[in-house]
Order: C-alpha cells, then sequence, then structure tokens
C-alpha cells in the first residue's frame, strides 16, 4: 500500500484504476487494496498502542533452532535492571520458551498458534490483554521459528531482527529473500560453532543481504561466550534513543519494508501484469537478470 | 499456509463489497500478487477455491495476475528487471535501489453480478 496518502495506486497497479463498463448485468468494482488490509489495520491499533505506551517492540524472526530464545535470554541478563522488559512468544505448541523467559523474571505470555505458520495482528492484538504495557521500554515478540510466513504479516511492532544461525548456511538470504529483505537488523548467531563450519562464510552471509538491496547492519554474536552481545547491547539501545526521538516528534517507527510506498508513488513506470496461467508470455516479454 | 489465512482477509473484503453493491453474485476477483510478496499464486488459488463454498463468491473465479520485479537505482536511475534475491542494478551493479514493483498483494477488482 502506498505510505504516501493510502490509495493503495502503484506504478504496477495503475493503469488498473480505470472503472470498466459494466456488461451483461455484471459490474467491475475497482477496490485496490491491500489483501491484508485487515491485518494491517489491526496492526496500525497495535502500533498506536505501543506509541502511546512508549514501548519500542521488536519481531524477532529466524528459522526454528537458531537461537532466539537464547539470544532473549541472554540479553534480559543484561539489561532488566536498567530497562523494563516482556516478550510475547509465538509457537506452534508447548509453553518451554515462556517458562525460560518468565524464569529470568521478565513477564511473558505465550500465544500457541496450533497449526498456523506465523503470528499475525490479531493474535499480538489479543496477546496484549495479558500484557502491561504501561512503564515497559521494550517488548519483543518472539515469531514462530519460519523463514517464509511471518515476514508477510505487520504485527504493529517497530523492528524486524532477523536471525541466521552458522549451522544454516550463509546463502539463506538469497534463499528466503522475502524475510530478509524485511531485516532492519541480521543477527549471525551462534558463531561460537564457526571453527567447526568451514562452509559458512560472515561476509559471504553479509553479502547475500546486500543482494537484496538491504543495507541493514550485521551483527555476529554468540549467546554461549557473549562474543557480539555488546554490539547487539549497544544496537538496541540507540533504536530505543531514537524511538522515542521520533515520538517526541508525533512521528512512530515502521519495520523496512513497508518504506518502498512513497516512491512507488513518486516514480510512475510501466509495470505490466501477466495472468498466472500465461507463463509463455511473461517469459517471452521478461528478460531476467 | 499461510495463504489461507490470507483467503480469509480476501474473502472478507469481497463479501462486504458484494453486500454494499447489492450483488446477487460474484463473477470473478482480480488479484495482483508480486514475486517477493511472499504469496504463492498456486496455493492462493486452492485455498480460495476450498474457503468460497457457502458464500457469495461461491461461483467466483479469482483472476491472479503476477508483476516481474522491478528495481530503480538511486545512482544511476536505471529501471532494471530482476530476480526476487538479487535485487541490484543491472547497469551498475548497485544496490542502493528501490523497489518499483514485485512486491504487491493487491485486491485490485471484483466483477459482481448485479442483474435482478
Amino acid at each position: 500500500m502506498c505510505n504516501t496518502c493510502g490509495c493503495n495506486i502503484t506504478p504496477g497497479n495503475r493503469p488498473l484504476v480505470m472503472a470498466e463498463k459494466p456488461k451483461n448485468g455484471v459490474t467491475t468494482v475497482s477496490v485496490l487494496q491491500n489483501l491484508l488490509s485487515q491485518n494491517n489495520h489491526q496492526a496500525e491499533h497495535n502500533r498506536a498502542h505501543f506509541d502511546a505506551q512508549k514501548v519500542l517492540v521488536i519481531n524477532l524472526m529466524s528459522s526454528p533452532g537458531s537461537g532466539k530464545t537464547a539470544l532473549l535470554e541472554a540479553t534480559i541478563k543484561r539489561l532488566r535492571e536498567s530497562l523494563k522488559i516482556a516478550v510475547i512468544e509465538g509457537d506452534l505448541e508447548t509453553e518451554n520458551d515462556t517458562k525460560r523467559i518468565q524464569a529470568q523474571g521478565v513477564p511473558a505470555y505465550q500465544i500457541t498458534t496450533g497449526t498456523a505458520c506465523h503470528l499475525d495482528a490479531h493474535l499480538v492484538h489479543n496477546a496484549l490483554h495479558h500484557i502491561a504495557l504501561d512503564d515497559l521500554d521494550l517488548l519483543f515478540i518472539e515469531n514462530v521459528g519460519n523463514l517464509v510466513c511471518p515476514a508477510s504479516f505487520d504485527l504493529g511492532h517497530h523492528r524486524n531482527v532477523v536471525l541466521l544461525s552458522v549451522t544454516e548456511g550463509d546463502d539463506k538470504p538469497a534463499k528466503y529473500p522475502v524475510m530478509f529483505r524485511a531485516a532492519d537488523l541480521m543477527l549471525i548467531s551462534k558463531t561460537d560453532l564457526l571453527p567447526y563450519l568451514d562452509d559458512f562464510s560472515p561476509a559471504r552471509a553479509e553479502q547475500n543481504l546486500h543482494n537484496l538491496a538491504n543495507d541493514a547492519p550485521v551483527i555476529e554474536f554468540s549467546s554461549k561466550d557473549g562474543k557480539g552481545m555488546d554490539a547487539w547491547i549497544d544496537w538496541l539501545h540507540a533504536e530505543i534513543e531514537h524511538y522515542r526521538a521520533l515520538l517526541l516528534d508525533k512521528q512512530t517507527q515502521r519495520p523496512k519494508v513497508q518504506q518502498d510506498g512513497q516512491l512507488l508513488h513518486a516514480q510512475p513506470g510501466k509495470t505490466k501484469f501477466y495472468p498466472v496461467s500465461n507463463k509463455a508470455a511473461y517469459n517471452n516479454d521478461v528478460k531476467h537478470a | 499456509m499461510h495463504e489461507l489465512s490470507l483467503c480469509d482477509d480476501l474473502l472478507g473484503q469481497v463479501v462486504a463489497i458484494a453486500a454494499k453493491n447489492n450483488a446477487r453474485s460474484v463473477e470473478s476477483i482480480t488479484v495482483q500478487i508480486g514475486a517477493l510478496s511472499g504469496v504463492e499464486p498456486m496455493l492462493l488459488d486452492s485455498a480460495f477455491s476450498m474457503i468460497k463454498v457457502g458464500t457469495v463468491a461461491e461461483q467466483a473465479e479469482l483472476i491472479l495476475q503476477t508483476s516481474p520485479v522491478i528495481v530503480l537505482c538511486q545512482l544511476c536511475g536505471t529501471q532494471s528487471e530482476v530476480a526476487t534475491n538479487r535485487l541490484l542494478c543491472n547497469a551498475c551493479q548497485s544496490h542502493e535501489t528501490t523497489l518499483l514493483s514485485g512486491a504487491e498483494l493487491i485486491l485490485a477488482s471484483v466483477a459482481l453480478n448485479c442483474a435482478d
């Protein structure tokens, strides 16, 4: 959706804005609304809640087992004296992660999604009824471990942090471009294992991220030996400071991918749409890089 | 499987539009999907065929249109059609690009049967 005026008109869909004439009793209504408009509406509502309470909300995403909960445990240990932190945990089953967080002495609420592969803005909104936002500085939402679906859903949060553990391979940003394009920060986790993995190169992982036109910072860290934790803590402090400055200015912070809308509006182009069934026309017409 | 929850949102919008226009039924629904939207057209299609049953859109055809990934270079101004995992300028290889097309996830239009 276009963030400039909310009109939903982009160079791609501009030709379709033209109203079609009714024929044979069939009237075509032009809609041009994001498919996720119900979710996005709820997300804006959540964000307004967070902003009213001045809570910076970070959406943690990664594949399962890449160390999201371990990162949170280590982070809470470092920050619990200076910042008020809470965590919303998303998992298909079990409350194991919530218990680990609660053991660190901060409030945590579990969303058990059952079979759903992602959190959406409605689930987060329901969870907010169980977490006291007043006096909080920082709320982490640990999304369901999945590099595909969570990327498509705005939760009303302010920043996307995507973890990539060294055991997963440095080509993950190239394989999951939708997810990594959304990262405001990429954390390379479990770097204590790097000596045993001769095929993972942090530089290549970073290059693959930059190939998505994403200039997000990259921090290498290990929850085990504490390497990189200072850089991560510094990033969090800087984000909190920046967010509070934005609030003073009556603005809010938005996660990365939503920002393209403004330029879309300023640069009308000539995008063509192709029917999915007509792959041949598409292949003839489009020169792939 | 997030295509199913997307369909739920989509159907909600379509049913509301049909009701607002006093439509008897929905003929077709046109949706635009970019390759970088994270949505698989085939999965959206099969999810929709399941979820539309028993609604005003039961007979509706879902028309899916895809858009190529196009980036605009901030340095040299070139527009390039690129792969989803390589959003670089074709002319100068810069990664300072902005996406012009390819992330769409838009309900474009709904054809309604309003005849008496």
